[in-house]
């Protein structure tokens, strides 16, 4: 079996259970929209939003509900006790990897699509002003954040303490991704944007993807045998 | 192995030597124009800058070497090289500020090369907070995040440099004239001798470690 096929195999598997569970998606959701109401009270003064602050408050809050998506792809499998099993399946380490990643960007685009217009509509958002962009920045900065994430959070399943560790991995390694993204859209946003630098940022992040997603390919097998 | 047992002390006693020198050879350069005294910190905060960064190239390479591999030896050298990493990014973080305060009139700045470097401490600090808190297992975890820790730096440096810049550029140290090279060389001399024992030592302490652990649990079964 080819690795994308058995990797799609995966991921319409994690699909169809979060399909009927609908977990991650309700609580993913739920927790984005509580970000943005602390991020309100932070932010918006005399009925204004600060400037530059819609942008940082976009992805913080993809990044918070992002670590509670990827603790909780991988605890499901483990609670399951249906890691070994996934591990043990006569397919490549890879296709596992790849399979997860996809199933969490899918997860990963449902809550942006629902915060997007929110951050717009409660910050006041000008996210119709190069919607090809901010969706360019929102697809690579994400994949970025997926692709490391994934591979820590399939590692961490074996340790202690995972939940705590995570974030606590997870945010200084996904930096570039993140700073990229936040840097491009606050650009995007700005009273004066600057298409120039945006695309900047949009060949750093296609770079970074690339380089992480060959990284994570490579150190996933070594990393999840035993 | 007893010639390493010996070098540790030999290293130890002539980077003590020379770090007790260091203020009288530092006296010796003149002053900078414009910052006067203060810039005298430079010949301490540089060589610790720079071997956190030789910490974290040694804890990349080894942590890729033990996760390709399986090389316990490259383990222990990885563990040693990111505390090293932690402690002289510590130490750059302290002489960076009282420096800057004086110099640039603001303790703190977020331009590319002290972003850079504090993001480079987090990644290290939180391979060995993984280390302690993981449990067992833990260490192929830490070699991942050690390895890509190393992949990152030239990301972090991009992207905080489109970010904005303000630290001294990498043309300055080749530049300096001679009478300020030979206190810095000098001193970089003596950090790095003092980064070499420590590293042994603690390499050999995460040997006997391992070994201790391997004997109690060879008892217990």
């Amino acid at each position: 079996m080819g690795i994308l096929r058995a990797a799609w195999m995966i991921t319409r598997k994690d699909l169809v259970v979060e399909v009927r569970s609908r977990e991650l998606i309700y609580t993913a959701v739920f927790f984005a929209i509580s970000c943005l109401l602390i991020f309100a009270f932070a932010f918006v003064q005399d009925g204004r939003t600060v400037e530059h602050a819609p942008a940082g408050i976009l992805w913080v809050t993809i990044v918070f509900a992002g670590t509670l998506v990827l603790g909780r792809t991988f605890e499901r499998e483990r609670q399951a006790e249906t890691l070994r099993a996934l591990l043990l399946s006569p397919i490549e380490r890879p296709a596992i990897y790849l399979g997860k990643l996809f199933s969490l960007l899918i997860v990963l685009a449902g809550v942006q699509v629902v915060l997007l217009p929110l951050v717009a509509l409660l910050f006041g958002a000008p996210v119709l002003r190069a919607p090809f962009m901010l969706a360019g920045l929102l697809a690579l900065g994400t994949i970025g954040f997926a692709t490391v994430g994934t591979l820590f959070a399939a590692m961490l399943t074996r340790v202690s303490s995972r939940d705590v560790l995570l974030p606590v991995v997870l945010y200084p390694m996904t930096l570039p991704a993140l700073v990229g993204g936040m840097q491009g859209t606050l650009w995007i946003f700005a009273a004066e944007p600057n298409y120039a630098l945006v695309q900047n940022w949009l060949a750093m992040l296609v770079f970074f993807d690339a380089v992480f997603l060959t990284l994570a390919l490579w150190s996933f097998t070594p990393v999840m045998s035993e | 192995m007893p010639q390493r047992d010996r070098l540790v002390p030999i290293l130890l006693v002539v980077s003590g030597l020379m770090l007790t020198a260091s203020p009288f050879v530092i006296d010796t350069a003149p002053y900078e124009a414009t910052m006067g005294l203060v810039q005298r910190i430079f010949y301490y905060h540089f060589p610790m800058a720079m071997n956190m960064m030789l910490a974290a190239i040694v804890c990349g390479v080894a942590s890729a070497i033990f996760l390709f591999r399986r090389r316990e030896r490259a383990d222990h050298i990885a563990v040693a090289a990111a505390e090293m990493a932690v402690v002289f990014g510590i130490l750059t973080m302290i002489t960076g500020p009282l420096w800057a305060r004086k110099s640039w009139g603001v303790w703190w700045v977020w331009d590319a090369r002290i972003t850079s470097t504090f993001i480079m401490w987090l990644v290290f600090g939180s391979y060995l907070l993984l280390r302690r808190f993981g449990g067992a297992g833990s260490e192929v975890l830490a070699a991942a995040v050690g390895f890509f820790g190393m992949m990152l730096v030239p990301f972090i440096y991009y992207s905080v440099e489109l970010w904005r810049t303000l630290h001294p550029g990498t043309s300055v140290v080749p530049s300096l004239p001679t009478s300020m090279g030979i206190p810095l060389y000098f001193c970089w001399v003596a950090f790095t001798l003092l980064f070499v024992a420590l590293m042994s030592t603690r390499v050999r302490l995460e040997r006997s470690r391992v070994l201790l652990e391997r004997a109690y649990r060879a008892v217990e079964d």
